[in-house]
């Protein structure tokens, strides 16, 4: 006969589930868990700040009546064709090798429709992805895989990326499996093995050498695009300083939640800061060189909706930038391919080992059969309107604090739900004055 | 020939000139006073000799030139150029070659640390030294040394080929010394041709390049890394 217990049986909060499930995984396999996407913990965000609508000491305006700019020009410091943008929403780099062809393309259809830019990555430029997006901005990665002069001129933005937020002071991976002979040509690499990009520039460290090269880059392209510098989120006051300092036209600072094609868990997890906290200190480093929307200010990093932009935006960035969002919409981890996912022992919703090239949705792979499943002009349109909605919502926010442009939008519209979030964003504790720290 | 003088000209009047300029035109800069990121972003065959010492990253991504510095060269000389050669008769600082993806560079004297590191198909011949991690992460093309090579050299190599006639002092990882065949010693024999050197004897040369171990990740490996 079964005993009876007296008390219920009780799960440990230290051991949960998926820790043990962890440390049976890494004892059966050895070796660390490598994945895509963000940081999936619970980190203070974007959600526990709220806007302060206006009322009697301030008056809102009408929506779809009354205009509210949301165009941005990004760049205009120093090159003589900035980038016009109609949203303050780009679509982050993301390597071709770890997206398909069909991805990359989509991503340029969806962001052309609605006047914004996309990025490359790693890898080097595709034709799909410069033939179908106006404003392409062009990344220099430490890798310098498939880099390339004739691509750099034509390329309407350069992009120099010192780090990225899932992995700040990490390099890059792309595992065998993912490497075709298209992939592994453009890196000038045999097929099938494991591609270890460095996490350091191979000519440059600090940012003296840094402000050189990006002489040597203005020099190149005759002064005539801006020049971004993309760094991860964990000292944003130094970094934002220093790379302004270096003579950048744009900074990137890309939070701890921000996306990536495959890192070790423990490194997105444990490494980097959340990006509602790069902000204030960014902003406070333009500030205090008087660079202030001088420089823009880009802010990306789990940004999905128009009240995510509508925060960066009022914390002082100029634009955001999406990645996995973008992924998102174009049909990553959709519930109509449960049963897929199920195969590959996950759920939709779950779904992160974007590094084994098998995603049913057809976006991070390279498998000819399964990219096709994607349709880029679909894909893109789907981009199209989602980077719509979020606009429109926060245009919606925006008129109801009373200000006809995005950027208009200020710190003093907001209020915290937590005291973390408010020392974080430097805002009030809703219903106090309080902002802890100051 | 074509007279392109810093004491009169800025750094932008002398790359304009260089990147606009027609096909075979020959240019010679004077006073380049260790100018950085000169003669870069060339996209055509044009010589340029420049007659004096040069600062970082001159040549950077040229195609088809061909770039002559009597003097010495800084950081990233000829970084992710595409075709064309490069002769520097002094000495060139770290980072020479940088991803070079072709052409050729030929330096006199001594080389930093990190020659041809993530070099992707370029020739780079150093008449002396090399640094330490010279020809790190070298994915393609070959880094002929005539002098000694500093620590860990050819550090997590790919397909690229290292000669050396003189000492290494230590290998990198999965940086192994490989037999000298028939195939690789008239490899050997073409890159210095086109490069006109021919005071050598190619029985001083060794090869080395990748174990391949490091190839796809292992966990019996993890210690190396
Ligand atoms: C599939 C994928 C590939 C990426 N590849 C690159 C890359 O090549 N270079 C880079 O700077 N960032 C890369 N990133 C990071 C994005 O540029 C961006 O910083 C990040 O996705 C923003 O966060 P979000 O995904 O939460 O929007 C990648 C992200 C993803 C999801």
């Amino acid at each position: 006969m079964k005993k009876k217990s007296i008390t219920e049986p009780r799960t440990s909060h230290t051991f949960d589930a998926y820790t043990n499930s962890e440390i049976r995984r890494a004892a059966e396999t050895g070796i660390y868990d490598i994945r895509g996407g963000g940081s999936k913990r619970i980190l203070p965000n974007f959600d526990d700040l709220l806007f302060l609508g206006a009322s009697i000491s301030r008056y809102p305006l009408e929506g779809y009546r009354e205009s509210c700019n949301t165009k941005v020009i990004l760049g205009d410091r120093f090159s003589s064709n900035p980038l016009n943008l109609e949203i303050p929403i780009t679509i982050a780099g993301m390597s071709f090798g770890a997206l398909s062809a069909q991805a990359k393309e989509a991503l340029g259809r969806g962001a052309s429709l609605v006047g914004t830019s996309t990025t490359t990555g790693d890898g080097g430029m595709t034709k799909e992805e410069r033939g179908h997006s106006k404003q392409l901005v062009y990344q220099l990665l430490p890798s310098r895989y498939g880099m390339n002069p004739d691509d750099l001129r034509k390329a309407d933005a350069i992009e120099i990326v010192v780090g990225q937020g899932a992995k700040p002071g990490g390099g890059g991976m792309l595992l065998g499996q993912k490497i075709n002979d298209r992939v592994a040509e453009m890196r000038t690499l045999p097929k099938g093995i494991d591609q270890r990009s460095p996490c350091r520039h191979p000519d440059w460290t600090g940012p003296d050498d840094m402000e050189i090269k990006i002489l040597e880059l203005r020099e190149i392209t005759g002064w005539k695009v801006p020049i971004f510098v993309k760094v991860a989120g964990s000292r944003p006051y130094y970094d934002v300083a220093l790379a302004a300092k270096s003579g950048a036209d744009v900074v990137v600072v890309d939070g701890m939640q921000g996306g990536t094609a495959a890192t070790q868990e423990v490194f997105i997890e444990n490494v980097g800061i959340p990006t509602l906290a790069c902000v204030r200190p960014a902003v406070r480093a333009l500030q205090e060189l008087g660079l202030h929307r001088k420089v823009q200010l880009i802010i990306s990093g789990g940004i999905r909706n128009g009240a995510d932009v509508a925060k960066a935006l009022a914390l002082g960035a100029d634009a955001v930038s999406i990645g996995s969002a973008a992924l998102i919409a174009l049909g990553d981890n959709d519930p109509r391919y449960q049963k897929d996912y199920e195969k590959l022992g996950t759920t939709a919703g779950s779904f992160d080992d974007w590094h084994e090239g098998l995603d049913p949705a057809g976006i991070t792979t390279q498998d000819k059969k399964l990219a096709k499943r994607l349709d880029p002009k679909l894909g893109g349109r789907r981009l199209a309107n989602y980077l719509n909605v979020m606009t429109m919502e926060a245009q919606t926010i925006a008129r109801a604090c009373g200000k006809n442009d995005l950027r208009n939008l200020e710190p003093e519209d907001l209020c915290a739900l937590t005291v973390e979030s408010a020392a974080m964003a430097g805002v009030p504790l809703a219903g106090t004055n309080w902002i802890p720290g100051t | 020939m074509h007279i392109l003088d810093f004491n009169k000209l800025s750094l932008r009047d002398i790359n304009k000139t260089l990147q606009g300029s027609i096909k075979n035109s020959f240019f010679s800069i004077r006073n380049p006073k260790g100018s950085h990121a000169l003669a870069v972003g060339i996209n055509k065959k044009i010589t340029v000799k420049i007659v004096g010492s040069v600062g970082y990253y001159c040549a950077g991504m040229n195609k088809f030139s061909d770039i002559k510095v009597e003097g010495s060269a800084g950081p990233g000389l000829g970084e992710n150029m595409m075709s064309g050669n490069i002769n520097v008769t002094g000495d060139v600082s770290q980072y020479a070659g940088a991803s070079g993806h072709g052409g050729s560079i030929l330096v006199g004297g001594n080389a930093s640390s990190r020659c041809g590191i993530s070099m992707k198909g370029i020739d780079i011949i150093v008449k002396g030294n090399v640094g330490h991690m010279s020809a790190f992460m070298a994915q393609k093309g070959n880094l002929v040394i005539f002098g000694d090579a500093g620590h860990a050299l050819g550090d997590s190599i790919y397909e690229a080929n290292i000669y050396v006639a003189g000492e290494v002092a230590s290998l990198g990882a999965d940086c192994i010394e490989k037999k000298m065949t028939r195939k690789h010693l008239s490899n050997l024999k073409n890159i210095l041709s086109n490069a006109n050197v021919s005071d050598y004897n190619p029985d001083t040369f060794r090869r080395f390049g990748s174990a391949r171990s490091l190839y796809n990740f292992n966990v019996d490996n993890a210690k190396i890394y």
